[in-house]
């Protein structure tokens, strides 16, 4: 599978970088010729993946998201998405539906909402470490119905 | 973000637009529930007619709207979902608690379990 384009960005882990890296996202998609609802899967997949980030990761205190993105030759789009965060101890458990360490309005669907917008879901994370996120989704010819 | 609310009868209708996502969330929620304590209504409807982007941030909103609306009496209803919000909303089992209605059709779905 030939890589055609990539790019790599970091950013502030502050939510209001949230609308940035998806709107970056998107219009790194656009070169694929995708249709606005491949887009927009990409835009909720990342968007979840970044706050995460923010919200877990670093909880709220700051820190760098390492954003960055390839598109190949066959139309698949990869998406990583890292932090140096505190790293998540079960990934499983923290993958289930409705599973939040958090109250205050979160309702704990980040993963499953990842999962439904990705063809395919990839997350590593060490504790203490941080985690990477790998979304791929296939964007071109993805015409919309 | 905007939150439009108006007043029809009991119906407090809080009509959204622009994008909702983790950074948008906390003001939305402040003058959904700022209407709420105001007017009391019996029915909040929230409206995403206008939504441009909705994340899960999306479904705490509405999870939090349910549960702070409730302690005023007060039942919710989800108006005008994209096929994409709805999707991400049913993931939730929020069906259970709020209706989701169109302005097109009538009530879509109302599995209230009380």
């Amino acid at each position: 599978m030939k890589k055609i384009n990539e790019f790599r960005m970091t950013v502030d882990a502050k939510s209001v970088n949230e609308s940035f890296c998806r709107a970056v996202c998107a219009a790194f998609s656009a070169q694929a010729d995708p249709g606005v609802e491949a887009v927009g899967d990409v835009k909720t997949a990342v968007s979840e993946a970044v706050t995460n980030c923010i919200v877990h990761a670093y909880a709220e205190k700051g820190g760098k998201i390492y954003l960055s993105a390839a598109l190949y030759e066959n139309g698949i789009i990869k998406i990583t998405v890292r932090d140096r965060g505190c790293g998540i101890p079960d990934v499983r458990r923290a993958m289930e539906p409705l599973y939040t360490t958090k109250g205050d309005d979160r309702s704990g669907l980040g993963f499953s909402v990842m999962q439904t917008f990705s063809d395919k879901l990839t997350v590593r994370s060490k504790p203490g470490r941080g985690t990477t996120v790998v979304i791929e989704k296939m964007i071109r010819g993805a015409a919309d119905v | 973000m905007q939150v439009q609310t108006t007043v029809s009868g009991r119906v407090l209708t809080a009509r959204l637009s622009g994008e909702i996502d983790h950074n948008t969330a906390p003001r939305i929620r402040e003058a959904i529930d700022d209407a709420v304590s105001a007017w009391g209504p019996t029915t909040l409807r929230l409206d995403f007619r206008d939504v441009s982007f909705m994340d899960s941030s999306g479904v705490g909103l509405v999870m939090g709207r349910y549960r702070n609306a409730k302690l005023h009496g007060c039942d919710t209803q989800v108006a005008n979902l994209s096929r994409r919000y709805e999707t991400i909303m049913r993931m939730s089992g929020l069906t259970k608690i709020v209706s989701f209605v169109s302005d097109r059709s009538e009530v879509k779905e109302h599995e209230k379990n009380q």
